[in-house]
């Protein structure tokens, strides 16, 4: 059913009677070609490309609870291209590029709003820092402009520009950045790879891997056994554990980022602002909430919730630079399960298991890489290939040592992101 | 209407404040919804989406509708719940999401477009044409969304954190908390009492009953003052816990001076963190709706709430009332009302088998099929067993059961469980370690219920606690059954709204079960069902009913959304009190601050510390002129410098050099006693981590320099070191970096500046290059090093912190003598570039000691960290990017840091990149700009030609790759 | 969050820095080969549920290797790094 304003009118004056489902339940088969364990952002978009792209039908996605349970459904939805490392400057180009025309290709819209990202600096090193960034991403072919402190003004008046500690010198504006609606995300490619042959099985989880001589069989979920010529990790942070059924450890952590949303307020922040040195960040979502976030909880954890330390940290930071918004009420708080990497930046590759496929390591930033992530696996699930855009993300790159992307410069060792 | 005799508050005393402009007078202790509805105002809001006419649906904390703006200019404060706000003189209540006025908004022209306006239509429209969404579509769903406004100016009022300890926290003043607090009080606990209410007592105050004869307010009363008495006790009123965490852990929102006119003085609000070894949840229950045709209007309230209102603040919602329930709870409603003289049109009971005993006309199996009355109720029709009955009312209380306030339970992702007798979700042992649940919380209804078991948890807290209780009198109330039979939705002609905020309906939850958003979380994420300020409190369960009933499961096979924090919304300002200004983040000052601002330094921010920049002299314009002239001083006389900031460690033991040889690359336990060493350290991944000196004192002394923004990282990292790598090393780690304040004293004219201060004069011999010294300064026992950043004869000196401000003061008046003085941070930025010393701009964290040209420093005698990840092949090929000198060829303007290094006549794009620049400067010394960078292959590549592209800034500039170190290369000035 | 040090009793979450899984503590020799090396730094259990790993108590400087539950949030106790690499 092909979704459009004239659609929804004429559904309108007839009582919403005609509406179909959105993707189908079926029951899972006992073999495909290739299986994919995790319905998160990442999964589905690589269903779908993997049928669109490569013209493969027999595919399923096996996501343990429904259709974006994780972190596809929990981000604050924050879509840039402003990496300045080679490997990762070539990918979020390409993923912006998609987003840019991703509602016509989905038949979806998931409101991507290039509102522009604004990211605050405080002293000369950090302007640099930031300038050598935004050169970068011009010379990858996106865009970004360097505000002095009045340009900052001009967009956000309501700063404190003087604040005694963290005076606002300037900031790098990268305009085509923005938002998009995180579910509206999951659900338009789950849809697309449903209408494509793909099936999508909820609440099946998977438990084990087969793996024989080498090479993948199947797995094992909480439905039944399902052969597989091949099959791709892409449970974010669950990788660990999905991992583990195949015998191999990641380099890993799992954390938790923590996201708050306020109640509904007329418009009062227009772009996506971020405060780097308060590690804050926040924008508003079209309902009107001020949605932010801030650091990890920094402890290892699975369990999708934080805690008062860190969010009083977030509330302080929002207090030091936007004491506009401190009569705003924060409605709710939630918290995700984070696949930390040691550089910060992901893992797209193969695996010493024939016809295992690892996709992870996307730390806080991966809702923007879904469709390029998607993308990218699938080529390399269907060709075997690395694509051009996603090359770098190797998993060897620890051992090697060659071609570690820490754009944090913090360090390529656990904890430092 | 106000009712003369009823409720607990003295209605003499009258408090008159504002609602959109207009004066209404209240009383002492009221709410503004109990002054509104005394003063018969029933249209206080505008709802989301279709902009409908919205009431009063309850009197608390949960409530949907009645949301307003109290206040004006920086102290506006939307979305406020008027039920929670406690008039006082003066007070402004405006209300929101609505123009021109209330009574008229233009934007309730949405409700007539409804019908595509169902749950999730935007997902499938607004696509086309792409562009149009930021410039149309986006902007027309923003102003039209969101419910009130900030006021934009920044936050005036004062806020507060605070943090408290007890044993025992019992949330929520009701029979079931006031009990439990006794309980466990008298037995010896340390106990918090919180209620979100300004008084104690629940639904006490809300209730006709007697508990031990006497009205239950009034034993309340009697309770609170006990507990009030008893030096174990804390009593937080207006204080409601928030969030249940880890560890005991609640944080729980206080409403200090809220109830008052802001004074400036009392914050209005105090944000606690509570740390309790064991708590009790005794937040009650909350009534649900009943999802009837059009049962949204003004005037359709909650029929506890008919019941607080009229109990506790003597004020009838209604002049005929009509009462709806599904339960016998209900039937009080009516029972009350007509005690209390007020009208009541019918009570009409869903169930056909009800029995009623009432002098009122009962309808029994009926049902509310529509109502009327555009901007506030008029009229409902109800289906009777034979056929339709029309009634003129102005209230009707409706009354669907009741829910358990389990939301705190479920804060660490537990799930309740469904209790059919009660139709509803009851919290399950164990959710929160450390919590129980006592009363209608509990799923207990009956006062005598409430009061049983709260007294047993009090007990159980108590005896946890290694407290033993005293038998508990339980005290006499009723104990009426609670009985019900569901009733979720009543089908008609008409919209049933479930979720009153965000203008959800049955319609639209059956539409998103019909779509196959099927799991509650997508019918949920779909619809937003639930995500409106009272976080579904009102609609969850309902709209679960409804879901569970379209796709043919049953509600708990269902299951619940998630329960998250906060219980209710904390304003950012309170959370993050004590930020705003300079709270966020620490300020350190060195000893010599005072003497640098004198001097009119602009201080700079430089991990934490603060300092100087440079140091304007008169008729100088422009900092550049400082910044040169300061180079130039020091290169010629001699400059002072604080230089404080550096960390400094202390490290001794036996081990000290086995350790030391361990954490830098380089060997330490060869240099000799007296002998300063510059050292590297890497993190274990192979990256450079930071870098500084080390000087040796004794055999088993010696004391370490960090930068300044990497002192707390390189501590935390040597003490791990230390306990967790090599514990079988015998070292021990102190930080002095605030113990010494140090300085340095650099230029050809430092050591005869020195030379008039030290108790006995140095000499190349006595103190050569790289060496160190104990030293007399004025008879203060000091430190002096002969070492330099800067690539001249310098010093540093080393005197105990208190002695800083003098030294600092004394050293530059001394240099100006000698044609010298102090010089600041861009100076010495300057001098180092010159030289080619790096700085974090290039310790970025990515760099190896092979791109610095350090990689020799890694001796391979011995074991250090970072020395095996570092000799990874990909960290050491020729290719990666490796430091260079940047030097302009010809005329240039300006070089940047930040700018990106080319091929000469290759384009600017990411293929061609081959490097950036990290540090710039005009070097007065060598009168050229200078430049550091990184260049791939570059100590191959010197000589070559580059070009220097900054797009950000429109700078292009020529350079030469050269040595990084411009400025006497040999060294020989060092050791002059 | 509350946190054990066995030096100081149990501590606001604020005063400890978080250094990831105690396998960082089984530091390989320096002969064996780079890619075990890499393996030790780079690829962890990651475990759902109990837990070994490093906090840093910063008012007293003590390492101490924490017993957790990464999905509960249970904190059993610590020790001293000092003590457990003895
Ligand atoms: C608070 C927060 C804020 C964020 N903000 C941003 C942002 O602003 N911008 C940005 O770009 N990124 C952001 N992110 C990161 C981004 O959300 C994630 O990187 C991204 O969603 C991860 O990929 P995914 O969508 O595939 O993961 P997920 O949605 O987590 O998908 C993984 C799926 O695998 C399933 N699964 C796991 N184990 C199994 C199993 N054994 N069997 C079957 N299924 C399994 C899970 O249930 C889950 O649905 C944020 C994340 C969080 C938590
Ligand atoms: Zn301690």
């Amino acid at each position: 059913m092909r979704y459009s304003g004239f659609k929804v009118f004429t559904e309108g004056l007839t009582g919403n009677k005609g509406w179909k489902p959105v993707w189908r339940d079926p029951e899972p088969k006992s073999e495909y070609d290739i299986v994919l364990i995790g319905g998160g952002g990442h999964g589905l978009s690589t269903a779908y490309y993997l049928a669109k792209n490569h013209g493969l039908k027999n595919i399923a996605v096996l996501e343990k609870g429904y259709i974006g349970s994780g972190n596809i459904g929990r981000n604050t939805t924050i879509v840039r291209a402003n990496y300045f490392l080679p490997g990762n400057s070539e990918f979020y180009s390409h993923s912006l590029k998609l987003w840019e025309n991703l509602e016509a290709e989905l038949n979806y819209n998931v409101m991507h709003s290039q509102r522009g990202l604004i990211n605050l600096f405080h002293s000369d090193g950090q302007r640099d820092a930031f300038a050598r960034r935004g050169n970068a991403m011009i010379n990858q072919g996106d865009d970004a402009i360097l505000l002095d402190r009045e340009g900052v003004r001009q967009h956000l008046p309501y700063l404190d520009f003087d604040n005694i500690r963290f005076p606002v010198y300037g900031a790098l504006f990268h305009p085509r950045g923005g938002t998009a609606r995180h579910d509206a995300v999951a659900w338009g490619y789950a849809r697309g790879a449903d209408m494509r042959g793909v099936d999508l099985i909820q609440n099946c989880e998977v438990t084990g891997i087969d793996i024989e001589g080498g090479q993948v069989r199947g797995v094992r979920t909480s439905r039944g056994v399902i052969r597989a010529k091949k099959v791709a990790m892409v449970a974010a942070g669950r990788s660990g554990q999905v991992a583990a059924m195949a015998g191999m450890r990641l380099p890993i952590e799992s954390h938790i980022l923590q996201a708050f949303v306020t109640e509904g307020l007329k418009p009062v922040i227009h772009h996506v602002v971020s405060f780097g040195m308060g590690h804050f960040y926040i924008s508003q979502s079209d309902k009107g909430g001020l949605v932010f976030g801030g650091d990890l909880d920094f402890y290892s954890s699975y369990a999708q919730r934080g805690n008062l330390p860190m969010k009083e940290h977030v509330m302080e930071a929002a207090m030091t630079l936007m004491p506009m918004i401190g009569k705003a009420r924060v409605l709710r708080s939630w918290g995700g399960v984070m696949d930390m990497s040691p550089d910060g930046s992901p893992i797209i590759d193969k695996t010493h298991i024939d016809g295992l496929f690892v996709n992870c390591g996307w730390n806080y930033g991966g809702f923007k890489a879904v469709p390029a992530s998607g993308w990218a696996y699938a080529h390399l699930i269907a060709t075997g290939e690395p694509h051009e855009t996603a090359k770098r993300y190797r998993l060897d790159r620890f051992r090697t040592g060659r071609g570690i992307m820490d754009e944090e410069g913090t360090g390529s060792q656990h904890n430092l992101h | 209407m106000r009712i003369a005799g009823k409720g607990l508050i003295d209605t003499s005393k009258t408090v008159s404040f504002s609602f959109d402009g207009r004066r209404i007078e209240g009383a002492e202790g009221d709410t503004v919804t109990s002054a509104l509805l005394a003063n018969d105002i029933r249209l206080v809001a505008r709802s989301f989406k279709y902009h409908r006419p919205r009431g009063i649906l309850t009197a608390g904390s949960e409530e949907p509708n009645a949301l307003v703006t109290t206040g004006s200019g920086a102290g506006a404060e939307p979305n406020v719940r008027a039920t929670m706000v406690e008039i006082h003189e003066g007070l402004e209540v405006k209300s929101q999401n609505r123009w021109p006025s209330l009574g008229f908004d233009v934007l309730s022209v949405n409700d007539l477009a409804a019908p595509f306006f169902g749950a999730g239509f935007y997902y499938k429209t607004f696509m086309w044409p792409g562009a149009l969404w930021e410039k149309l579509y986006e902007p027309l769903i923003r102003r039209a969304a969101g419910l009130g406004a900030l006021s934009g100016d920044n936050n005036e009022d004062r806020y507060e954190r605070a943090y408290a300890f007890c044993d025992l926290l019992v949330i929520g003043a009701g029979p079931a908390g006031l009990m439990a607090a006794l309980t466990a009080a008298r037995a010896g606990a340390d106990v918090i009492l919180a209620d979100e209410d300004s008084r104690m007592g629940g639904r006490l105050l809300a209730e006709c009953e007697e508990i031990d004869g006497k009205p239950g307010h009034i034993w309340a009363a009697e309770a609170v003052a006990e507990l009030a008495g008893m030096e174990n006790v804390r009593l937080m009123p207006r204080t409601t816990v928030t969030g249940a965490y880890d560890q005991g852990t609640y944080g729980a929102l206080e409403r200090v001076g809220l109830h008052k006119a802001a004074d400036g003085h009392l914050p209005r609000e105090c944000f606690w963190r509570i740390v309790a070894r064991r708590s009790i949840l005794a937040a009650g229950a909350l009534e649900r709706p009943i999802a009837f045709p059009d049962n949204d209007r003004p005037g359709i309230m909650n029929a506890g709430a008919v019941r607080a209102y009229l109990n506790r603040w003597g004020v009838a919602a209604g002049k005929r009332v009509a009462v709806y329930g599904n339960n016998d709870g209900a039937h009080q409603t009516a029972r009350d009302l007509m005690d209390a003289g007020v009208e009541v049109a019918a009570v009409i009971d869903s169930r056909k088998d009800a029995s009623v005993a009432l002098d009122a006309p009962v309808i029994t199996g009926g049902r509310v099929i529509a109502t009327s009355g555009r901007l506030g109720l008029e009229e409902i029709t109800v289906a009777t067993g034979s056929g339709q009955e029309r009634l003129k009312v102005d209230c009707l209380a409706v009354s669907g059961g009741w829910n358990p306030t389990v939301h705190l339970a479920c804060h660490m992702n537990g799930r309740p469980v469904w209790d059919e007798a009660i139709q509803s979700f009851v919290p399950k042992a164990g959710m929160i370690p450390g919590m129980e649940a006592a009363g209608a919380a509990n799923g207990v209804f009956s006062t005598a219920g409430c009061l049983a078991d709260g007294a047993k948890a009090g007990e159980a807290a108590a005896a946890d606690l290694g407290k033993k209780a005293s038998k508990t009198k339980m005290p006499k109330a009723s104990d009426s059954a609670y009985r019900l039979e569901p009733l979720w939705v009543v089908e008609g002609k008409g919209r049933q709204w479930l979720d009153f905020q965000n203008d959800v309906t049955v319609k639209d939850v059956r539409l998103a079960a019909k779509e196959n958003y099927r799991s509650v979380e997508h019918m949920k994420r779909y619809t937003t069902q639930g995500m409106a300020p009272d976080q579904g409190k009102n609609s969850n369960v309902g709209a679960l009913a409804v879901l569970a009933d379209a796709t043919g499961r049953g509600i708990p096979e269902t299951g619940t959304t998630t329960y998250r924090p906060p219980f209710v919304p904390v304003s950012i300002a309170a959370m993050g009190a004590g930020a705003q200004g300079k709270g966020f983040a620490p300020q350190r000052f060195t000893t010599s601050h005072a003497a640098s601002v004198e001097r009119g330094a602009p201080m700079i921010e430089a991990g934490m510390w603060y300092r100087p920049s440079y140091f304007p002299r008169p008729g100088e314009k422009t900092w550049r002129q400082a910044c040169d002239r300061e180079v130039t001083m020091v290169r010629e006389a001699v400059g002072i410098c604080d230089v404080s900031t550096l960390g400094k460690i202390d490290v001794q033991g036996p081990d000290a050099a086995a350790f030391l040889d361990f954490v830098y690359t380089n060997t330490m336990s060869t240099l000799p006693v007296g002998k300063v060493r510059y050292g590297l350290m890497l993190r274990e991944d192979g990256h450079v981590m930071d870098d500084g000196t080390c000087a040796r004192f004794g055999e088993g002394h010696f004391v370490i320099t960090t930068t300044t923004a990497a002192a707390a990282l390189v501590m935390r990292h040597l003490e791990f070191v230390a306990q967790g790598l090599r514990p079988d090393l015998d070292v021990q780690l102190v930080s002095v970096t605030e113990q010494w304040a140090q300085f340095g004293v650099v230029g050809p004219k430092s050591r005869d500046l020195l030379n008039d201060l030290l108790d006995a004069p140095i000499s190349d011999e006595t103190l050569p290059y790289m060496g160190h010294q104990a030293a007399q300064v004025m008879g203060v026992r000091g430190r002096l090093f002969r070492i330099s950043f800067s690539g001249e004869h310098a010093y540093e000196l080393a005197v105990p912190a208190r002695f800083g401000e003098a030294l600092y003061r004394v050293l530059v008046a001394r240099a100006e003598m000698l044609g010298g003085g102090a010089y600041g941070m861009e100076a010495l930025n300057v001098l180092r570039i010159e030289k080619g010393h790096i700085t974090h701009a290039e310790i970025h964290g990515r760099t190896t000691a092979f791109d610095i040209g350090f990689d020799k420093m890694i001796s391979r005698k011995k074991d250090c960290v970072g020395q095996k990840m570092a000799a990874r092949e990909g960290m050491v090929e020729e290719s990666r990017e490796q430091l260079v000198g940047l030097k302009p060829v010809g005329a240039v303007k300006q070089l940047t840091a930040g700018a990106h290094i080319f091929v000469e006549d290759a384009q600017a794009k990411r293929e061609n990149d081959q490097g950036y620049v990290t540090s710039v400067c005009y070097s007065p010394t060598v009168q050229s700009f200078l430049g550091l960078g990184f260049l791939k292959n570059g100590r191959a590549r010197y000589g070559e030609r580059v070009r220097l592209v900054d797009h950000l800034r429109g700078v292009e500039a020529v350079c030469e790759v050269v040595n990084p170190v411009f400025f006497d290369p040999e060294g020989g000035r060092l050791r002059g | 969050m509350r946190v054990v040090c066995p030096h100081c009793g149990e501590r606001d979450r604020r005063e400890f820095t978080y250094q990831g899984a105690a396998e960082i503590l089984d530091r390989p020799a320096p002969e064996v080969e780079n890619d075990a090396w890499a393996d030790y730094l780079h690829l962890r259990e990651n475990p759902a549920g109990e837990t070994r790993d490093m906090w840093y108590h910063d008012p007293c400087g003590a390492w101490i290797v924490m017993h957790r539950d990464t999905v509960s949030h249970a904190v059993h106790g610590g020790e001293l790094a000092s003590e457990v690499r003895k």
